[in-house]
């Protein structure tokens, strides 16, 4: 047995539960006379809803493959070698639920370097070799073509990517050596790179071709005819294969530079992952590739063993798995069809929802307000909304004539609510008017309907306690951009019943929003935690503390925007407002800042301005601070903050808010942008060991969000 | 209004290659419709002087229209292979002689000016869609003594066809078909059939029948070179207890799909389109059902009354070759030899295979390319017996011809 056989056992030991994936090798006559060829197809024999994957024993099936298609290629049986995947799918790389497992060192090494071993094979046969990309391609899977000599992609490939940075790992098998090598060192940072901090951005078959890393592009009808009668082209002679010059000067250092300063932009300097790869692209420079597996091999074990990929993995779980089967949901079964919603309100955030509803739903959406002129405004907001969709082609115009058709404004909510399955209001936030408004819509809709509230702040139970059905009452909280952010806070009331529930669910679902069942509690869970951690940061600016060192103090988190930018984004007002809510419900928590409230009433919408193309405190806003004498430092500050944020999720547990520690983070990666390497928030806390400290224990078990034990 | 009928002509024409229906055949795990669409997509690759919009109408014939084949499969086979939404499709059945009908049902629209081009060809998967799949005869075709019982069950007719030539013995079909598998292996030598033949990507997930994962299917499956007299004299007759039909001296159950291009000849000249055979005349005819086979005699009579011509002035034949007997009754009736030279020069679809509605343009490309070696020829024909009780013939112009 090879030493990377071995090393591969000892790994598939660890992992039972791989799914396997078998690499068949099928020989074939090439068209043109060509010659015989050796086409390994990558397949885990279960359709493309299960895509395929590399685990030990799969990267150890294909090392038996290259095996006797290396053997085949010494002793000059074949022409050339090719490798693809089952329909639809090419591979898509390393099987996250075996790195979970991964407990030591020395077995992530091994992991890297059994891939490594396996992949690099295929670039040491005798013959030329092919990965024809049929399929989506993902990390591991894209590794191992750029391991071939040359490479075809399908057009009709959806998805293409390099993702290991965006979950907290590198590009670890080839990836970083090779793909500046092949591609130049400015494309290869934007697609290990900039295109995993995107979001995840994918490629299609296209950006693949023009990138330089497919050498042809296929139509998907016949992609693996086409790819076949290339490669016998290019054995022939007849294609000749020319790629670009690869500029290793100071185009190489830029390139790198550039890919820093995305990454701080993006994690400011909090996740590793980002910066290891840029480092092994670096050294990519020289050319020498061996030097670079091992380097991607260290920065591999690296990783796994370290915090933010557990956390990386725990995040993409949260957002890919829990997302889809929200905690305490009741059974769908019990759902109630909705063919037509209300909102109440046709100012921006009710027209905001009214378009979501319309595009999602597809059903009639009727918007009432006080006047005629309100209701003419939303309704047309609206349909300026349809008509840029339009405009940027993500709709045709039967759709848009359509999607028209189904808005309407109306003055008398009997005449629009009769027949609705759903209510919801976006009126002013004040319990009187919200109260008055459920009473005048119980009125006259039907018995059955949903009635929602958008609130943010307010009880739902209070809402309904006086309606004669307050059962049917669920609070469906969205978070700004509604278009934007999948989050939404879906609140039971005290005398919710679980039909309105799942009809509250089920609609979630339809408007492909991610949906956590919170309680009836103050502010419920991301404007509660964001309010009590941008509280602690005005309570210290206010006790003393430079503005510019609390805000500073919290960067090595590697939040979306710092605190009093977010704080200018939600509006100060509207910060104020939410603070003195939560101040009446925990005054011991929540203060008023004196200093917030001189910035609203001095009409400012921000802390800074923006004069110099950089973020500065306004003189105006300097001008109005009153603070205190007791100044901080960074550390202190950081630990001030965490704490408390610690300490506010430790009670929302025990108050039930949400069901666990999990929704907590899912609710602040999805609805406040919290990024996928703290986990959304707890297990940053646990592993800084704030947890410990705050609550004496940690939120999470171990090898949840962290290394198992 | 003043009109012209249009001269037709057949521009080009591709085919899969073909492979032996069942679980052990190249395409099992291959659709039907994806077989059409890659010969299509083949035919316009290769004649990139037509614009796709141009294309005036997809006729896909199959016998089966169900599952794959179904949902009108010349539209979604359009729609598949990548040609424009404004080219329309449709289905054709006339089972063997689906592809051929195909031909000359755009070719009638051609002439008559709806069409400037159109795609005509066939598709049968009956690995997927086995022969009478699905059916249903009316119970009067029996109580009403309408059809012999035997006419459902293509071996049977063929066994009937025997007894109206009783000259026609088993050991001349089984010489005609020892003769057709060195034709086409001499053909397949001579690189005549590769040339129109596309590629297709097949993927295997049983061991039992090979190498797993994805092949390439380049020649075609049924053929079997180097068959003797002596390995064709035992088999067996399933039609008939010491019958005279085998499965050697019969085209096999296979899968395959056909495309052609079919034009105006002022659309060819004007867009550069090669003008590979020009359209003289077609006929159908319909004989009794219990000796379809004997269908293409009277099919061609008829074709050669219209055309003003003789079956003497025919130098080519593509006669399809379901059951060797059927092609022997039709060189019987004209009194031309068994081994003529005109006659079926690459083989036939003893060696090659027949599914069904595919194989009448398969005989069109294999005679076109005849056309284009012997220019001495002017005229040349295709036929095709038909379940049922038919027959079908195209006959066709060389337009390489030479002059007398």
């Amino acid at each position: 047995m090879s030493t990377t056989a071995e090393l591969l056992k000892g790994a598939s030991a660890l992992f039972p539960d791989e799914v396997v994936t078998q690499a068949h090798v099928r020989h074939l006559e090439l068209p043109f006379g060509a010659g015989r060829f050796a086409l390994i197809t990558l397949d885990n024999g279960l359709d493309h809803t299960k895509p395929t994957t590399f685990g030990p024993q799969s990267l150890a099936n294909l090392d038996v493959a290259i095996s006797q298609v290396e053997k085949e290629a010494a002793a000059g049986e074949i022409v050339g070698a090719g490798i693809t995947g089952k329909p639809f799918i090419f591979a898509v790389g390393a099987d996250l639920k075996g790195v979970e497992l991964l407990k030591t060192h020395e077995d992530a090494l091994a992991i890297g370097k059994g891939g490594h071993d396996v992949f690099k094979r295929l670039s040491a046969l005798a013959v030329p070799t092919f990965a024809y990309y049929n399929g989506a391609a993902m990390g591991g899977g894209v590794e191992v073509g750029l391991h071939c000599t040359y490479r075809t992609v399908s057009q009709a490939i959806p998805a293409f990517s390099l993702p290991e940075v965006f979950l907290g790992l590198v590009p670890g098998w080839g990836g970083c050596a090779l793909l500046p090598n092949l591609i130049g060192p400015e494309r290869a940072v934007s697609v290990i790179i900039e295109n995993s901090l995107n979001q995840n951005k994918q490629l299609k078959g296209k950006q693949v071709y023009e990138l330089g890393i497919a050498d042809a592009i296929f139509e998907g009808a016949d992609f693996l005819e086409q790819s076949l009668l290339w490669t016998a082209s290019v054995l022939k002679g007849e294609i000749k294969i020319e790629r670009a010059e690869i500029d290793r000067g100071e185009a190489w250092d830029q390139a790198v530079a550039k890919g820093r300063f995305i990454a701080d932009s993006k994690v400011h300097g909090a996740a590793p992952a980002a910066y290891r790869a840029l480092e092994i692209i670096e050294a990519a420079k020289s050319g020498d590739l061996q030097a670079g597996f091992d380097a991607e091999d260290k920065a591999l074990a690296d990783l796994i063993m370290g915090g933010e990929l557990r956390s990386g993995i725990y995040a993409f779980n949260l957002v890919q798995k829990r997302a889809k089967r929200p905690a305490g949901a009741p059974s769908k079964d019990l759902a109630r069809p909705v063919t037509k919603v209300g909102v109440v309100g046709a100012g921006l955030m009710a027209s905001q929802l009214a378009l979501l509803f319309l595009r999602r739903l597809e059903v009639p959406v009727v918007l009432t307000d006080i006047d005629q002129e309100r209701i003419d405004k939303g309704v047309g907001y609206v349909h300026a909304e349809i008509d840029k969709l339009l405009l940027k082609s993500r709709i045709n115009q039967d759709k848009a004539n359509r999607l028209k058709a189904l808005v309407t404004g109306s003055l008398d909510k009997a005449a629009g609510f009769s027949d609705a399955d759903f209510v919801i209001e976006a009126v002013f936030e004040e319990m009187g008017v919200k109260q008055q408004v459920f009473a005048e819509v119980e009125a006259v809709a039907p018995a059955h309907a949903i009635l929602a509230t958008n609130t943010s702040s307010l009880s739902v139970s209070e809402m309904a306690s006086k309606l004669k059905h307050p059962e049917r009452v669920v609070g469906f909280h969205f978070f700004n951009p509604v278009a934007v952010l999948p989050l939404l806070e879906i609140v039971r009331g005290e005398k919710t019943d679980d039909a309105s529930l799942a009809t509250a669910f089920g609609v979630a679902k339809k408007l492909k929003k991610t949906a956590v069942l919170v309680k009836d509690a103050p502010a419920f869970v991301v404007n509660r935690i964001l309010t009590r951690f941008m509280g602690e940061i005005q309570n210290v600016i206010d006790e003393g503390t430079p503005v510019a060192v609390a805000e500073k103090a919290v960067e090595p988190l590697g939040l979306p925007m710092s605190p009093l930018v977010l704080l200018e984004l939600v509006g100060p007002a509207i910060g104020l407002h939410v603070s003195e809510t939560l101040n009446r419900s925990f005054p011991d928590r929540f203060k008023v800042s004196p200093n917030l409230a001189a910035v609203v009433k001095a009409g400012k919408r921000g802390f800074y301005v923006y004069d110099s193309g950089k973020p500065e405190l306004d003189p105006e806003v300097a001008a109005l601070l009153k603070q205190g004498d007791v100044v901080l430092t960074e550390e202190q500050v950081r630990a001030r903050v965490l704490d408390a944020v610690a300490q506010e999720i430790g009670l929302m547990l025990d108050e039930g808010v949400v069901a666990e520690a999990q929704d907590i983070d899912l609710c602040l990666i999805t609805g406040a942008g919290w990024p996928f390497h703290l986990g959304g928030v707890t297990p940053y806390l646990d592993r800084e060991g704030v947890s410990e400290r705050v609550n004496g224990k940690p939120f999470l078990a171990p090898g949840v969000a962290s290394v198992p034990a | 209004m003043p009109r012209t009928v249009k001269e037709v002509v057949f521009v080009d024409g591709v085919r899969t290659p073909f492979g032996k229906a069942g679980p052990k055949g190249i395409y099992h795990e291959t659709r039907a419709d994806d077989l059409v669409v890659k010969a299509i997509r083949e035919l316009l690759r290769r004649n990139p002087n037509l614009d796709p919009a141009k294309v005036d109408e997809v006729a896909i014939a199959a016998t089966t229209q169900i599952g794959d084949q179904g949902l009108t499969i010349g539209r979604t086979a359009g729609i598949l292979a990548g040609l424009p939404q404004s080219v329309p499709g449709y289905s054709i059945d006339r089972m063997c002689a689906g592809a051929l009908t195909a031909v000359t049902s755009v070719a009638g629209s051609v002439a008559f000016g709806a069409y400037d081009a159109a795609i005509a060809g066939g598709v049968e998967h009956m690995g997927r869609h086995p022969m009478g799949e699905g059916v249903d005869p009316n119970p009067r075709f029996v109580s009403e003594k309408l059809v012999d019982e035997s006419a459902l069950f293509m071996g049977m007719t063929a066994e009937n066809l025997h007894d109206r030539y009783p000259t026609i013995t088993k050991q001349r079909a089984d010489e005609y078909a020892v003769r057709s598998q060195e034709k086409a292996a001499k053909a397949y030598a001579d690189g005549k059939i590769q040339q129109d033949l596309v590629p297709v990507s097949v993927r295997n997930t049983n061991p039992d029948v090979g190498e797993t994962g994805w092949g390439l299917v380049t020649a075609d499956e049924p053929m079997r070179p180097g068959t003797t007299l002596e390995n064709l004299s035992g088999l067996k007759t399933p039609f008939r207890t010491h019958g005279r039909v085998t499965a050697g001296n019969a085209a096999g159950l296979n899968d395959g799909a056909t495309a052609s291009l079919i034009a105006s000849e002022d659309f060819a000249r004007e867009h550069d389109l090669p003008v590979k055979m020009r359209l003289v005349s077609y006929s159908f005819a319909g004989v009794e059902p219990e000796v379809m086979g004997y269908g293409p005699i009277p099919a061609t009579e008829k074709a050669l009354a219209q055309a003003g011509l003789s079956i003497e002035d025919i130098g080519l034949f593509e006669i399809n070759e379901a059951f060797a007997v059927q092609v022997l009754a039709f060189l019987e009736h004209y009194g031309i030899a068994d081994d003529d030279a005109r006659v079926n020069q690459y083989g036939g679809a003893i060696a090659f295979g027949h599914p069904l509605a595919s194989s009448g343009v398969r005989l069109m490309t294999q005679l076109a390319r005849q056309f284009e070696d012997q220019p001495q020829v002017r005229y040349g024909l295709t036929t095709m017996c038909v379940g049922f009780g038919m027959g079908a013939t195209v006959i066709w112009e060389n337009p390489h011809w030479e002059g007398k």
